[in-house]
């Protein structure tokens, strides 16, 4: 009897990229609903905006370089980003902002780098730096949360998604009235303005650790990212080592001088900081990949963070830590090659 | 006896793989009915083929050596059944190069009558070299699959005065059973060679080393060992993780010391053999039958009934398929080997050899989608029991790197096939290794040849420029007479030669 031939091993892999990538998406729909709770409908139309586009993108890129348009998209990692960014979006975010991030983050920070495995850069946070730069007053329009200002004035979902499409706020509001400032901007300037972090907190904005509903959201990250976590999906070493460099300081420093500084449980709470943690900086093809540099790799993003956070001109340093360490990946991984079974001294060479 | 798990070693990495195990242990090993025809190839072993010692007509009996091996390193091959040598030939086998193989044929009689002459008395009075020789005849290799002969594996242990025998009971590919079943019902016999081989080598400790998944088998081995009362043998217990099978992995297991890289484990004071070769090593020595069949597990979906069968070595497999009911609904695949390390064949006229511990008839091994690009994940390393970074080695595999594959340690992979199962992109990693193993291979033999050819070049050049300074040498002398003789004798040599010249015209 005549049989095929195939290489081994013969057994079915259980995993793809694909099923990682949904997974990631599952992880942050928690999360995404509580965004929604606290900030109303307009992350929904980011997500939709960014997500189109982040489609439309790929498709397109896949059409150029001579692929079937669809190859790209099976795999999900463009909705993966697309939806990160509209996490780092304010709900409030005109249409073309949300479209240029979600087309340089796919067509330039990934495809222009040979597609998905061979991107160099975060995609979400390349396409979230771009627009950060070229649209700084946009990415300021953060809306207060749901109770966070007892007089503040909620947009409807219908004024909500006439500003997506056309940049237009209802008459008689201003930028000024729908814009709050975020709970790190908060503190940024309250410090600045020589106010101690302990009045700032009291501010009811601040919520219980780091911003009222941004907590919220944080915890919720956290949940999806302990689930990714239980699923093997995304390994230990990174959400720790950004645990590590940004909390380790933090703490130092609160310790130094309370009244100057925040505590290290608003550091983990606002802002982006369990975002990045679980999502943004476990992302394998921009991360490092050994486990002893996932750590150092970790730690480097949340220094730079509470760097950038403590000194920077940003409020928030999350995306260009994460852009600054994703350079350093090829020198970490050079340097933290684990030893081989068998070698003794580390070197390697032998007939 | 059944010595707790807590003393072990560490192995990084490996895998909980459903074992698939259980549907060829529930009936006893069935013994394979003699087949009309042997096709027993004689390369069976790592080294140099044997060599045929019978010729085309010859009657060969049971046990009879048919082919010695040729060079330091092999080991005989007997005829497994009485019969009638009708061809040596190339016939179809598993080998990692070329699709045939060098085969003698024979015609079986049916009378199974076994050749005279094999008692080796009580191997206890055997010094321990003349033992080792005794081995040697046996034809015995190791079982487990890596068919190092086992002779030769002794000889460098004695040499090196190795502290532990290790017996490997482990078995941890799925759907191999066969050394499970072996133990469940010949306990004796593996803890009988177990002690010739511990005469052999004059060591006092030996571990079997069983996986945690096979209670019946280490249940048996306790009770014979009990009944035995030798306390110089210890039965270990290790988790179920693909590949603690491994010869390195399981030293490391079991003492804790890592074998070093291109190293044995000689090398850290032990020596690794199979439970089936053990119990190979019994059959020659103690009984007087050297290795002319073995326990194969003939398994998957592929065949109706999985089953462990005792075969003669040279039977083809479609002569045992009937031991397990036959093939079902036109399987897909016919793999010789686990489904982690084995290598499909493409007809079953193949014959089951030393070698061959397992016959995996698969119905369909479903691809699990198109190669997509790596992402990094870094699962391979994970998993890797080498501590590879096959993310990293892959990438200089694609770029053909030499250097870079040498110093991320291409040559440390066992070739497990773990970071094949884990990777999300399906890239058939262990493949893309064994190809770039095998460029590297070639690569050192072709500088091999480069260097052999210029050696040659550079001799020849050498060669030529000593007849040049001869020559040279020679015509100045000549000269010089020729001179110191005077003009006459010139014009008579001139003279000489123009004739010569005109004759040869001629």
């Amino acid at each position: 009897m005549k049989f095929e031939r195939r290489d081994g091993p013969y057994w079915t892999p259980q995993t793809s990229v694909a099923s990682m990538m949904l997974q990631v998406l599952a992880a942050l729909v928690p999360a995404a609903l509580a965004h929604v709770w606290y900030f109303g409908p307009g992350f929904i139309f980011n997500l939709l905006v960014a997500g189109i586009f982040a489609i439309v993108g790929e498709a397109f890129v896949m059409w150029v370089r001579g692929r079937p348009p669809e190859s790209g998209l099976t795999d999900y990692s463009a909705l993966v980003t697309a939806a990160l960014l509209a996490f780092a979006l304010p709900s409030l975010t005109p249409w073309w902002v949300t479209a240029t991030g979600a087309l340089f983050g796919v067509v330039v920070a990934k495809h222009l780098y040979g597609g998905l495995g061979f991107n160099i850069f975060n995609p979400a946070m390349a396409g979230y730096v771009v627009i950060l730069v070229a649209f700084p007053m946009h990415l300021n329009l953060w809306v207060a949360p749901r109770m966070g200002d007892i007089d503040y004035q909620h947009l409807t979902i219908i004024q909500t998604l006439t500003f997506t499409l056309t940049g237009n706020l209802p008459e008689a509001l201003g930028f000024d009235a729908v814009s709050r400032a975020t709970p790190l901007d908060v503190m940024k300037t309250g410090l600045n303005n020589m106010q101690t972090a302990i009045d700032i907190r009291a501010n009811p904005i601040m919520g219980d650790f780091g911003g009222r509903g941004w907590e919220w959201i944080g915890n919720f990250l956290a949940i999806g990212g302990f689930w990714l976590l239980i699923r093997k999906i995304i390994r230990w070493q990174i959400p720790v080592g950004v645990g590590i460099g940004l909390l380790g300081p933090a703490m130092v420093v609160y310790l130094l001088d309370p009244g100057a500084n925040p505590g290290p449980g608003f550091h983990l709470f606002a802002g982006a900081t369990l975002l990045c943690a679980f999502f943004i900086a476990t992302d394998p093809v921009s991360a490092a990949t050994s486990p002893r540099g996932r750590l150092i790799y970790g730690i480097g993003i949340g220094i730079l963070t509470f760097c950038i956070r403590t000194w920077g001109s940003y409020a928030d340093g999350v995306a260009f830590a994460v852009l600054i360490m994703n350079m350093a990946v090829p020198a970490i991984d050079y340097m933290t090659r684990p030893r081989i079974v068998g070698h003794h001294d580390g070197s390697v060479e032998h007939g | 006896m059944t010595a707790p798990t807590y003393d072990l070693g560490k192995l990084h990495g490996g895998l909980r793989l459903q074992a698939h195990k259980k549907v060829s242990t529930a009936e006893a090993i069935v013994e394979a009915p003699l087949p009309s025809q042997l096709v027993v190839p004689i390369e069976q072993h790592v080294g140099e083929p044997a060599q045929p010692v019978v010729d085309v007509g010859d009657r060969v009996l049971r046990g009879q050596v048919i082919a010695e091996p040729d060079g330091e390193m092999g080991a005989p091959v007997h005829a497994s059944s009485s019969g009638t040598v009708i061809a040596i030939e190339r016939w179809p086998v598993v080998r990692r190069y070329g699709d045939k193989g060098p085969c003698i044929v024979i015609e079986c009689d049916g009378e199974d009558e076994a050749f005279p002459g094999w008692d080796h008395g009580d191997y206890r009075e055997l010094p321990p070299a003349d033992l080792l020789l005794r081995i040697f005849d046996g034809g015995i290799v190791g079982l487990g699959g890596a068919v190092f002969p086992t002779a030769q594996k002794l000889m460098q242990a004695r040499t090196l005065q190795v502290e532990h025998l290790i017996l490997n009971g482990v078995e941890c590919e799925p759907y191999i059973s066969c050394d499970d079943v072996l133990m469940r019902e010949h306990a004796a016999d593996i803890v009988s060679g177990a002690q010739v081989l511990m005469h052999a080598l004059q060591v006092d400790i030996c571990f079997i080393v069983v996986e945690s998944d096979k209670p019946e088998a280490i249940h048996r081995l306790g009770e014979v060992l009990a009944e035995a009362g030798d306390d110089r043998i210890v039965i270990k217990q290790v988790p179920t993780i693909y590949p603690s099978g491994g010869e390195d992995q399981l030293v490391q297991l079991v003492t804790n010391r890592e074998v070093p890289s291109g190293g044995l484990p000689t090398d850290v004071g032990c020596v690794v053999q199979n439970v089936g070769t053990a119990a190979a090593v019994h059959d020659w020595i103690v009984r007087g039958e050297p290795l002319i069949s073995r326990v194969t597990t003939l398994t998957g979906d592929g065949v109706e009934r999985p089953v462990n069968v005792r075969v003669r070595l040279g039977t083809t497999i479609k002569d045992i398929v009937d031991c397990a009911g036959g093939y079902r609904d036109n399987p897909r695949y016919l793999v010789i080997g686990g489904p982690m390390t084995g290598k499909s064949v493409t007809t079953d006229e193949v014959p089951v050899v030393k070698s061959s511990n397992c016959v995996l008839v698969l119905a369909d091994a479903p691809t699990a989608g198109p190669e997509l690009a790596c992402i990094r994940c870094g699962d391979c390393a994970a998993v890797c029991p080498v501590q590879l970074l096959p993310q990293q080695l892959f990438w200089y595999a694609c770029a053909d790197n030499e250097q870079k594959l040498r110093e991320f340690g291409l040559t440390d992979c066992i070739e497990c096939g773990c970071c094949d199962l884990v990777c999300p992109s399906h890239i058939p990693l262990t493949s893309d290794f064994r190809k770039a193993k095998g460029r590297i291979r070639e690569l050192a033999d072709e500088k091999a040849r480069a260097e052999r050819a210029r050696r040659r070049f550079e001799a020849r050049n050498q060669r030529m420029r000593l007849a040049q300074e001869e020559r040279d040498a020679e015509l100045k002398r000549q000269k010089e007479s020729a001179k110191a003789a005077g003009p006459d004798a010139i014009a008579e040599i001139l003279a000489r030669k123009r004739k010569q010249q005109e004759d040869d015209a001629e």
